[in-house]
């Protein structure tokens, strides 16, 4: 039983990223679409947070809203991988349930 | 319909500066025509929701927190708080309204509908679900 979290907010704006980091279950997997793809990114204040998930959750970014934000591949930290919008749908399938950090 | 599903409504918005709050709410009330096993869990500012006290006179919206005391007349009667939350916004159990209902099981004995639970406990209870709605 596993569930996968959205994020679509930046950290920088919201707690909704390190809430869900501080709520999600290892084998869990997190997906940052929309403005959330900027939680993925290196060197911010919330990067050692989300490294530190990236063991025993899988991290994604929609690379389609990344690229929209001119985030290079090589910006993103390590661990934490592009899915294209068929991945979203694969993820969804993959996990018992979706939920949603607004 | 037979299969009873476990939904957990998930609130995380402070009450008035948004319409999220108030749409939850509307949506748990229209969910429990359906008779499934609801629960609502309050954490970040979610929690600002439940203070007692609120008085919306000045600001021309409905004060819709009354609504959740009766929520146990719908048969919704787990509201989980996170306490980390509290304790992060300087608040107390104390500071809440109080919201009960009245178990059928036992003699119709009223009993608190808001349970305390710690922020591992939440991750828990929403790792348990069949259905997570956020707002």
């Amino acid at each position: 039983m596993s569930t996968l979290h959205t994020v679509n907010k930046s950290p920088f704006a919201t707690g909704a990223l390190v809430s869900c980091l501080d709520h999600c279950k290892d084998g869990d997997a997190i997906l940052m679409i929309e403005d959330g793809v900027y939680g993925g990114l290196t060197g911010t204040t919330v990067a050692d947070r989300v490294q530190q998930k990236a063991g025993s959750v899988a991290i994604f970014v929609l690379s389609p809203d990344a690229d929209a934000r001119g985030l290079a591949t090589d910006r993103l930290l390590a661990g934490v991988n592009g899915v294209d919008y068929d991945g979203f749908v694969d993820l969804v399938a993959d996990h018992d349930r979706t939920q949603a950090w607004l | 319909m037979s299969e009873v599903k476990k939904f957990l409504y998930v609130n995380r918005k402070a009450p008035y500066g948004t319409i999220y709050a108030l749409e939850a709410l509307e949506v748990v009330l229209i969910g429990a025509a359906f008779d499934q096993d609801v629960s609502l869990a309050f954490l970040d500012d979610g929690v600002f929701q439940l203070t007692k006290g609120q008085n919306t006179d000045g600001i021309g919206v409905k004060n819709f927190s009354p609504t959740f005391r009766a929520l146990g007349d719908y048969e919704v009667t787990k509201l989980f708080v996170e306490q980390e939350s509290l304790d992060e916004r300087g608040l107390t159990t104390d500071d809440l309204q109080e919201v009960t209902y009245e178990d059928e099981d036992d003699d119709w004995a009223e009993k608190p509908s808001i349970r305390v639970v710690s922020r591992a406990e939440m991750a828990d209870i929403m790792a348990n679900q069949d259905v997570v709605l956020s707002f």
